[in-house]
């Protein structure tokens, strides 16, 4: 008995740190998006803020980046979807002995680095224009080294793999007499496949389509390398890092997970409605009682959730339309600059007594709090930690009016070497 | 309705690499009959049936439908509908669409395919169910749905494989009925496939028992229960005690056979061998349980066994009676239950009387195993 609950509890424990190890980076970075402190971090918490989500829809790079990617995605999901569907098909009737070697080898590209595959797509046109003649200028030339053309198909020769492997899962349950039915009922080859196959596969297809979309937006080991002169939402995510990021891209994290949730919560319902009418229809359930609810949502927690889940993104956007985080702003900076100023003062009397005793020099002067949303970052700047704190004057007497500028009155540092 | 279409298979070989799966078939079949093949699983059924509509190219021959060739015509261009041995609906059509796919196939609009599945519908009584879901239809329902969907394209010819087989007991025999009815009002063709020999005799015209990969007879079910051609036959069509033995003597169209341990018994010879039997010879006699009779205990004749009881069991409409012979041979004994408590009491010995012509001969052969 005793070892029972233990073994309960453990696994409980476990449950708890098995996902906050999986939802806790997101959660933690879907909160920062919230706060307007310019480095994205949740403590300490300056203000609730929606300004980060203007920041990022008025970030023309990011929006390019996403209108690529979308269209990127589109059309690797044609691509890839048509060729997976094509190679499993193949797959199922080519001659049982060559059967392992076409798979090893149509699934080679997943075990293929996404390096390797950029490289090798972008050197392969290149010399394919080369080869059939296609010089400066030409149409064939601009083609071949197009970014969307070059990432669409660099994308997909990986990409359709997983498209097959899902097709093949579901074409293994197929019933060949199904289609040999639709033969002998007159039907023609192709009346055949698109009336009986396509129509069996198309869960697989939407779930490969899904796939490949979520594969090709998030891409960036090929896609690097093949975009040229393009740029989609990983490769510009990739250069703002490089460049320091601030919490619009958390807003937009933010954003991609509600949409994630919502679909999810949205295919549930749909699904759990569905079971439920069949359950229904074969008598193995009752009907759902009279109710306030309409008849979609009775008994089906998805959909509940899903409709609530709507209402708080209409609220969300509703009020950051007519909420405005200034006067906590402003709160916050007079409150912080009062404490720098406490701490200045502080750090000028103990200099005055030192002064007093030995021989005054220099004074802080700066007070000035400069405006700029990054304010504050150099704050939370580890690397602040490590300046050299033996001339604080020659810091706080340069402010440079931008990030970094209150930085060492933090600075533990700073208090131990005046003592 | 297009009325039936004669199908002939002319010297039909199918080989699958080195296994011959059907060998050297030559079946004629009129047109609007009720044609079976009958046998065990295995023995090739299915592979014939899929030569007929298209499925498989047969090795050497030729399969005529109406007297044309199919050589080289596919399965959607043959006069043919097959009711798959799974029946094979399609689970994401309702009924009605399944119904009328040959008509949605061939171009023909909704509406008037609605029309034509609904008459079908009403024909094999499903009246109002056409929009549901093959998964949501009884086994028999699923069964009538893939017979009116085989008939909705209007074919000359119907292929039948097994389509009886996943359904209990009454239902089966209530199919079997119907499907006899809707074969003599349609009046095409029918081609039916089965290894139970009931249905076999119930419903066909004419049947043709199948034995790996070959035809052992072809004949009316009647022909064929009380004239077997083969000990396959005779074996495996109803039931029968097997009389191993020689041929002592023969007299026109009666042998004596000299049997293992029965002493010697008077026989007809199976007409299908009737020059094939010599004096010499190692034959199988064939009497059916129902065949024999219970006679005076002292009289001894060429169509007399002596056995002693060892079991009686009660079967409804007949008491089946289980006998041990000279030698420990057994043999089986049917009595019609005319009221009777019971026949005899274990331990018995009893004379069996039959009808020499009632009995079979026929060169020694392989026996359809239980
Ligand atoms: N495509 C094939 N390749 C190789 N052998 C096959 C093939 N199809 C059938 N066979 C073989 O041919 C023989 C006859 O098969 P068939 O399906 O015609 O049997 P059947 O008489 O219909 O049996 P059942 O009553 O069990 O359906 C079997 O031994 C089977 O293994
Ligand atoms: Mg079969």
């Amino acid at each position: 008995m005793k070892s029972d609950s233990l073994i309960r509890i453990a696994l409980g424990a476990y449950l708890l740190i098995f996902f906050s190890y999986l939802l806790g980076p997101l959660v933690v970075m879907s909160l920062t998006a919230f706060n307007s402190s310019s480095f994205p971090s949740v403590s300490p918490w300056a203000c609730f803020t929606f300004e980060w989500f203007d920041v990022l829809f008025n970030d023309r790079h990011i929006r390019e980046g996403i209108y690529y990617s979308i269209i990127i995605g589109i059309g690797t999901v044609i691509l890839s979807v048509s060729m997976g569907l094509a190679a499993s098909i193949v797959l199922t009737q080519v001659w049982p002995r060559l059967r392992s070697t076409y798979y090893t080898m149509i699934i080679a590209p997943i075990l293929i680095p996404g390096v390797v595959l950029g490289i090798s797509t972008l050197v392969f046109w290149d010399r394919l224009g080369g080869f059939l003649g296609a010089t400066e200028g030409s149409v064939l030339h601009g083609l071949f080294h197009n970014g969307l053309f070059l990432t669409i198909l660099g994308q997909s020769s990986f990409i359709a793999s997983y498209a097959m492997l899902v097709f093949v899962a579901r074409l293994q349950r197929f019933d060949t007499g199904l289609t040999e039915a639709a033969l002998d009922l007159g039907a023609t080859h192709t009346q055949a496949f698109r009336k009986i196959l396509l129509p069996f596969m198309r869960p697989a297809i939407a779930s490969a389509a899904v796939l490949a979309f979520l594969a090709s937006f998030e891409n960036y080991n090929t896609t690097t390398f093949t975009i040229i002169d393009y740029k989609t939402l990983t490769t510009v995510l990739a250069q703002k890092v490089r460049l320091g990021i601030n919490p619009s891209i958390s807003s937009l994290a933010f954003i991609i997970i509600v949409l994630t949730i919502f679909a999810a919560l949205t295919l549930e319902a749909t699904q759990s409605h569905k079971r439920r009418r069949e359950a229904v229809a074969q008598g193995r359930m009752k009907p759902a009682g009279k109710s306030i609810l309409p008849s979609f949502m009775r008994g089906n927690i998805a959909a509940i959730i899903c409709v609530l889940l709507a209402f708080v993104v209409i609220f969300m956007v509703t009020t950051a339309q007519s909420y405005s985080p200034e006067m906590c702003k402003a709160e916050v900076r007079e409150a912080r600059q009062l404490e720098i100023q406490e701490r200045i003062e502080a750090l000028n009397a103990a200099r005055a007594e030192r002064e007093a005793t030995e021989e005054p020099t220099s004074t802080v002067t700066d007070e000035q709090a400069p405006a700029s949303s990054g304010a504050f970052g150099g704050v939370f700047d580890p690397g602040n930690l490590s300046t050299d704190t033996a001339e604080p004057e020659a810091e706080t007497t340069a402010p440079a009016g931008g990030s970094g500028a209150f930085g060492n009155a933090f600075d533990p540092g700073n208090l131990e070497t005046e003592d | 309705m297009s009325s039936g279409v004669a199908v002939n298979l002319e010297d039909i070989w199918i080989r699958f690499g080195d296994f011959v799966a059907v060998r050297d078939a030559n079946v004629n079949i009129n047109g609007g009959d009720f044609f079976s093949f009958l046998g065990p699983s295995g023995c090739g059924k299915t592979t014939i049936l899929r030569a007929v509509s298209g499925f498989l190219d047969p090795s050497e021959g030729r399969v005529l439908i109406g007297g044309k060739d199919m050589a080289g015509i596919g399965p959607n261009k043959r006069p043919t509908a097959l009711i798959f041995q799974n029946l094979a609906l399609f689970p994401l059509m309702k009924v009605w669409e399944n119904i009328s796919f040959s008509m949605e196939v061939a171009g023909i609009g909704a509406k008037e395919r609605r029309k034509r599945a609904d008459e079908l519908l009403d024909m094999i009584a499903l009246e109002g169910q056409g929009d549901k879901l093959p998964s949501e239809l009884s086994g028999g329902q699923k069964q009538r749905v893939a017979i009116a969907r085989a008939l909705c394209a209007n074919p000359d010819v119907l292929l039948l494989d097994e389509p009886l087989s996943a359904l209990d007991l009454k239902l089966r025999q209530h199919m079997r009925t119907e499907l006899r009815e809707i074969q003599k009002r349609v009046g095409i063709t029918f081609i039916y496939i089965t290894h139970d020999q009931g249905e076999a005799l119930t419903m066909s015209d004419n049947v043709a028992v199948m034995k790996a990969g070959v035809i052992d007879q072809i004949d009316s079910g009647h022909n064929i229960y009380d004239h077997p051609a083969t000990p396959f036959v005779a074996s495996f069509v109803g039931e029968n005690n097997v009389f191993r033995g020689k041929i002592k003597s023969i007299n026109g169209n009666e042998a004596i056979v000299s049997t293992n341990r029965s002493g010697d018994l008077l026989s007809r010879i199976a007409p299908a061998q009737l020059g094939n039997l010599n004096v010499g010879d190692d034959a199988m006699m064939f009497i059916r349980p129902e065949v024999l009779k219970l006679g005076p205990a002292e009289e001894s004749s060429k169509s007399t066994i002596s056995a002693d009881v060892m079991n009686e069991e009660f079967e409804g409409n007949t008491f089946s009676v289980f006998l041990e012979g000279d030698g420990g041979k057994s043999i089986k004994m049917s009595v019609p239950n005319a009221g009777q408590d019971h026949i005899s009491s274990r331990g018995e010995n009893l004379s069996l009387h039959y009808d020499p012509s009632n009995a079979v001969v026929m060169p020694a052969g392989e026996l359809a195993s239980e």
